[in-house]
């Protein structure tokens, strides 16, 4: 990979980090891989923010409210499924199902952008998020717990108190390796980011993310494209190598 | 009788003020919070599949299976007359099962190999070291892995994009998966069965193909179930890599069609938009059952 991006590198150098302009047209092409780094963490980011309260709950629901009982056992079987759809269903279900919900709340007028895809990439990692931390919560210590209760605490201040300082490092991690899943993810994305070469100015602005450009243009690109385009799959590996190495980081400190 | 009503409300005075404003009524409205957000999560499965099936049914039929998918031209005749799109996407199922086939092929005997090696030398720094490349190809995005068989195979080895090439990106998306489940169900055997072997003079190798296999024999196949489940739906790195076919093909150095595949095609494709609903259901059926089954396995080896 690194000696296929070789050829955008040179002509580039470090300016492909901070260059914001995609022009394939020939002649004058000129590479620049900010607008993608751009669209990425937007999405990323947006996703990981609806996903905590979704996945915090219902980790919280299979490993400490309903634990060990048949409801739990049904909503980890969910939540598993949800793992377990491919993502292109997802993607064709937020471009044919959630665009126009988005488009009749009269949000934006297209139904693509930074808003749509977040929400399909925090439905895509809750599930992460969810049996990660789950499994952290489940490890507490029962005698810990039962001293707060004996003292008379109630289930909120035992959760609040004592499973959260104990787990919190594992629950932070779970959240740190869906956050990495959400950068690697390409078609849902691509399905429903509006494909637009901007750095997005606003939630609900078009943009386009690093794993979308390279699904998007790979197939007809060629020399001096073909070579940034895997220059960005290069930047995107080594971003997600980084942000997955920092969550085992934290889950080994943990154990 | 009055007495006792008086108690009551006296007792629900002292309670109920704290039950609205105190740490009780904190308490109650933090459960109705999570079983709320807890609905909303799981309501995503119902609301995804139930979409699909409503509007995939009408479509699958027997075709749909055997015949391989319509060109544009023919799928706009049917829909401008209002009938069903003829054609399947047979070239789609084979093309997944033979890509899922090849990679099994690749990432079984590697990974539980691995598995095997990492049960064995757990302390090693060999093992440590293979672990950490494990972990880190698990977090390799899809796109990326198909980048870099893109890189290896289509450009260096068979020329052109070919089922070979599809085949090794999915066994680099199964491998560290498979890898992790051997590790797992190996770690769940009690010491004592493998010393029971080392004990009767076994050799070495017969302890693990006669002892340590087998009894962990549902846990690997539940982890290679997963793994399957997991790469049928892959598309991403398949469109870098195989890039599709209109044929049944069975030649290893030629592309292939998946469902998947066929799947981005029918959507980049407006006439062919009643064709998405259904192989979307299709293979949405297939990993459904696939996962379901595994972990029934699973169930069945806890009970």
């Amino acid at each position: 990979m690194i000696s296929g991006s070789m050829t955008s590198f040179h002509q580039f150098g470090w300016k492909f980090l901070i260059s914001s302009k995609w022009d394939p047209t020939q002649g004058k092409e000129q590479y620049g891989a900010l607008l993608f780094i751009a669209g990425t963490l937007f999405t990323s980011v947006l996703a990981l923010i609806i996903a905590i309260p979704m996945a915090f709950s219902t980790s919280l629901f299979i490993g400490e409210y309903f634990r060990n009982t048949r409801m739990a056992s049904v909503v980890s079987t969910l939540v598993d499924l949800l793992a377990g759809i491919p993502s292109i269903i997802y993607g064709l279900w937020g471009f044919y199902i959630l665009r126009p919900f988005i488009v009749s709340l009269g949000l934006s007028a297209q139904g693509y952008g930074i808003f749509t895809s977040g929400l399909i990439l925090a439905i895509m990692i809750i599930p992460y998020a969810t049996s990660l931390s789950n499994s952290t919560i489940m490890m507490v210590s029962n005698d810990l717990k039962e001293a707060a209760y004996s003292l008379g605490a109630t289930r909120l201040e035992v959760i609040w108190n004592v499973i959260l300082p104990n787990a919190r490092s594992g629950i932070t991690a779970s959240y740190i390796l869906a956050f990495g899943r959400a950068l690697g993810e390409t078609l849902a994305v691509t399905m429903l980011i509006g494909n637009a070469n901007i750095v997005p100015t606003g939630l609900f602005s078009t943009g386009n993310s690093m794993a979308s450009v390279i699904a998007n243009q790979f197939g007809e690109a060629s020399g001096l494209q073909l070579s940034s385009l895997i220059e960005i799959g290069l930047l995107l590996f080594v971003i997600t190598t980084i942000i997955n190495a920092v969550g085992k980081f934290i889950i080994k400190k943990m154990a | 009788m009055d007495q006792t009503n008086i108690l009551i409300e006296k007792k629900a005075a002292e309670i109920l003020p704290d039950y609205f404003t105190g740490r009780k009524f904190k308490d109650r409205s933090f459960l109705i919070a999570i079983i709320f957000f807890s609905l909303i999560t799981i309501s995503f499965v119902f609301l995804i599949i139930g979409s699909l099936v409503l509007r995939g049914y009408h479509q699958i039929n027997w075709a749909f299976f055997t015949e391989t998918a319509p060109d544009t031209f023919t799928a706009m005749m049917a829909k401008t007359s209002g009938q069903i799109i003829p054609g399947g996407i047979a070239n789609g199922i084979t093309g997944s099962l033979y890509l899922v086939a090849l990679a099994s092929l690749i990432a079984i005997p590697f990974g539980v190999l691995i598995g095997v090696y990492l049960y064995e030398n757990s302390e090693k720094r060999y093992a440590s070291v293979i672990r950490d490349i494990t972990d880190v190809l698990q977090g390799v995005p899809s796109i990326v892995v198909g980048l870099i068989v893109y890189l290896w195979v289509v450009v260096h080895i068979t020329h052109g994009y070919s089922t070979l090439a599809g085949s090794v990106a999915l066994a680099l998306m199964m491998l560290p998966l498979i890898i992790r489940s051997t590790e797992e169900s190996l770690k769940m055997i009690p010491d004592t069965l493998k010393e029971a072997a080392i004990a009767l003079g076994t050799p070495y190798y017969k302890v693990i193909l006669r002892v340590l296999i087998p009894t962990s024999f549902t846990g690997l196949i539940t982890g290679i179930l997963l793994a399957i489940s997991r790469i049928l739906g892959e598309t991403a790195p398949l469109m870098l890599t195989t890039l599709g076919n209109p044929a049944i093909n069975w030649n290893v150095t030629k592309p292939v069609s998946a469902v998947p595949l066929l799947i981005w095609q029918f959507y980049n494709d407006p006439n062919m938009v009643d064709l998405i609903w259904s192989s979307t259901l299709f293979l949405m059926g297939f990993v459904l059952i696939l996962n379901l089954l595994s972990k029934w396995i699973a169930a069945k080896r806890n009970s």
